[in-house]
């Protein structure tokens, strides 16, 4: 250790910093989240201030669950995350393991195709998709915002899963064979338990893009009863633009699921990222 | 693996049942992947090069885009629009990534205390939806609420707030702005990572060189992480370049003031679906994504074929 990497004044100088870019990260949540527990006269009048009991109001949220309907919102944004995840988690590992462990004649070729997708983004052939989805009579249904995300997020999902499962020790699985396992209680019972960790990570990734999406609910699903909650926030908030309390109310139940979410998985997110699983 | 491995190697190949295992594993991903995104892609691209003639879709050639780059009513939009989305980009390109390399290395920095707290914290908006950013610092900016202008006075910086969103000079770099605020994680993760993987021995050699602190770091971890700013500057230029959702939020459909704010996304949501007295076009909605997906690919492949090619990889 050098002198000059242990300074005590360059380390402050360095906290200093970092603290001051975090409240510049957290200081609009902070402040979303606060000023909607409060009432409109203290929003305008101290909007700095954290809600006291004669300013605490939840007059924001009555309004949100009264006129909007929140709950089917999340429940369809939660139907469409889970099961595109679940969908890109299964078939993702499954040909990442079908690409990294046999020798067949187009394997270099095949990877290379299913890879396209991680530059190339899917919307860019929307106007065909939305032409598919109307002949196939998808349009207003959660399928059809599944099958795009799923598609969506196959691309990383291979990628990163076939570079995990390279490091599966080729001994077990051909212990496996002796013992007369089948190539799928192979992938089954023997590989996918030991890439838990990289499929948590994969999950992590293909979560945040699916919850938050805009374009495809606006486009494939923008009725009442298949909004998601980016959408349903989105277009409430264009509609009571004017009632604060509401609108604040409406963000911060927007934002709630997410840091949930973050609380619980950033361990693994963190982990992904930094084990240079998005390299 | 093994039993394959032999059949490889052995003269005359050994006949070997078809191993339709295989091709269960990748069918589904294979389908799904190529009916909803490789299908749908090329499909886009062929209705590029057709359009409605008398009533009857019919193929034109180039003539779409030669419309799009030249027919006034269409190209003062596109050229409006191309022109904002390269701001956009080099606005990311200066303010994100130079601050996410920052933060990334003052992270990095050996025994740092609280680092982990930091790093989740300044991830945070990336994880929002632009939805929810957008309007936060609609609110935020909104004179109407001052939260912008008070904290200024603060400072003494007063009668430097103005309207930002609401003027077309300022408009384009405050919403670019906001968008550096989301992203500014992906830069700063992918960075932190680069830098703990340089080995120790290397910071140890340089030392003893006596090359520490400032000069330490452009002279010897700049050069170790340049594989990861080129990665990190070609996911900016795709993500930047399809870009949509936080420009609808903030700014609607049209991209106010007056199309001051008018990207590449957001002119293709608005020929292809329509938008007040303006009807949807589908094949012109095409040609746009057509030139989106072109502007992207050259991008990919200028780093794929030249950057990449050029930079010096170094094997610990």
């Amino acid at each position: 250790m050098s002198k000059a990497r242990s300074a005590p004044l360059r380390a402050a100088l360095i906290h200093l910093a970092l603290i001051a870019y975090t409240l510049v990260a957290l200081f609009p949540v902070f402040l979303t989240l606060v000023n909607s527990l409060k009432n409109r006269n203290a929003i305008f009048r101290e909007p700095m201030s954290f809600p006291t009991p004669s300013t605490f109001s939840l007059i924001g949220y009555e309004t949100v669950l009264n006129q909007g309907d929140f709950l089917g919102y999340f429940q369809n944004s939660l139907i469409v995350t889970v099961v595109s995840i679940a969908l890109v988690l299964l078939t993702g590992a499954m040909a990442a393991f079908a690409l990294s462990e046999y020798r067949f004649r187009g394997n270099t070729l095949m990877g290379l195709y299913l890879a396209l997708g991680i530059m190339i983004p899917i919307r860019l052939g929307t106007v065909a998709i939305l032409q598919g989805m109307v002949a196939a009579g998808l349009v207003n249904t959660l399928t059809s915002l599944i099958l795009v995300y799923t598609a969506q997020g196959l691309p990383l999902a291979i990628f990163i899963l076939s570079e995990f499962m390279r490091t599966v020790s080729d001994d077990l699985k051909n212990a496996g064979r002796i013992d007369g396992l089948s190539e799928y209680a192979i992938f089954f019972r023997l590989v996918l338990p030991l890439v838990r960790p990289a499929m948590a990570t994969v999950a992590v990734f293909t979560m945040i893009p699916i919850w938050n999406d805009l374009w495809f609910p606006l486009i494939l699903a923008p009725g009442e009863a298949t909004k998601t909650v980016t959408l349903g926030a989105q277009m409430f908030i264009g509609q009571y633009v004017t009632n604060w309390n509401a609108v604040l109310a409406a963000l911060s139940l927007a934002i709630l699921p997410v840091m949930v979410l973050y609380v619980i998985f950033s361990r693994q997110l963190i982990r992904g990222i930094t084990s240079g699983a998005v390299k | 693996m093994s039993d394959t491995e032999i059949a490889d190697i052995e003269p005359v190949p050994v006949k070997r049942p078809t191993r339709w295992h295989i091709a269960v594993f990748l069918a589904p991903a294979f389908l799904v992947y190529t009916a909803v995104m490789i299908l749908p892609l090329i499909e886009t691209l062929r209705l590029s090069l057709f359009n409605m003639i008398e009533g009857r879709l019919a193929f034109v050639g180039f003539d779409n885009f030669a419309r799009l780059f030249s027919d006034p009513r269409l190209s003062t939009d596109f050229w409006n629009a191309l022109k904002n989305n390269v701001i956009f980009f080099i606005i990311h390109m200066l303010v994100q990534n130079p601050v996410g390399i920052a933060i990334a290395a003052m992270l990095s920095v050996p025994n740092l205390r609280f680092a982990a707290f930091y790093r989740s914290a300044i991830f945070v908006p990336t994880l929002l939806s632009f939805v929810i950013v957008g309007f936060i610092w609609k609110l935020i900016l909104s004179p109407i609420w001052g939260i912008a202008p008070n904290m200024m006075d603060w400072v003494g910086l007063k009668w430097a707030f103005a309207p930002w969103l609401g003027k077309p000079e300022t408009a384009l770099v405050t919403v670019s702005l906001i968008s550096v605020w989301q992203y500014v994680g992906i830069p700063m993760m992918l960075i932190y990572a680069a830098l703990l993987n340089i080995p120790e021995e290397v910071l140890e050699a340089a030392e003893c060189d006596g090359i520490t602190g400032w000069s330490q770091f452009w002279k010897i971890k700049l050069p170790l992480i340049l594989p990861s700013i080129g990665i990190v500057s070609v996911l900016t230029f795709v993500g930047n370049f399809n870009a949509f959702d936080l420009i609808y939020t903030v700014q609607g459909a049209l991209a106010g003031p007056n199309g001051a704010t008018d990207i590449l996304g957001t002119l293709l949501y608005r020929t292809f679906f329509g938008f007040q007295n303006q009807m949807g076009d589908r094949s012109m909605g095409a040609t746009i994504a057509a030139v989106m997906f072109l502007i992207i690919l050259a991008g990919v492949s200028l780093y794929l074929f030249v950057i990449q090619r050029r930079m010096r990889r170094y094997q610990f």
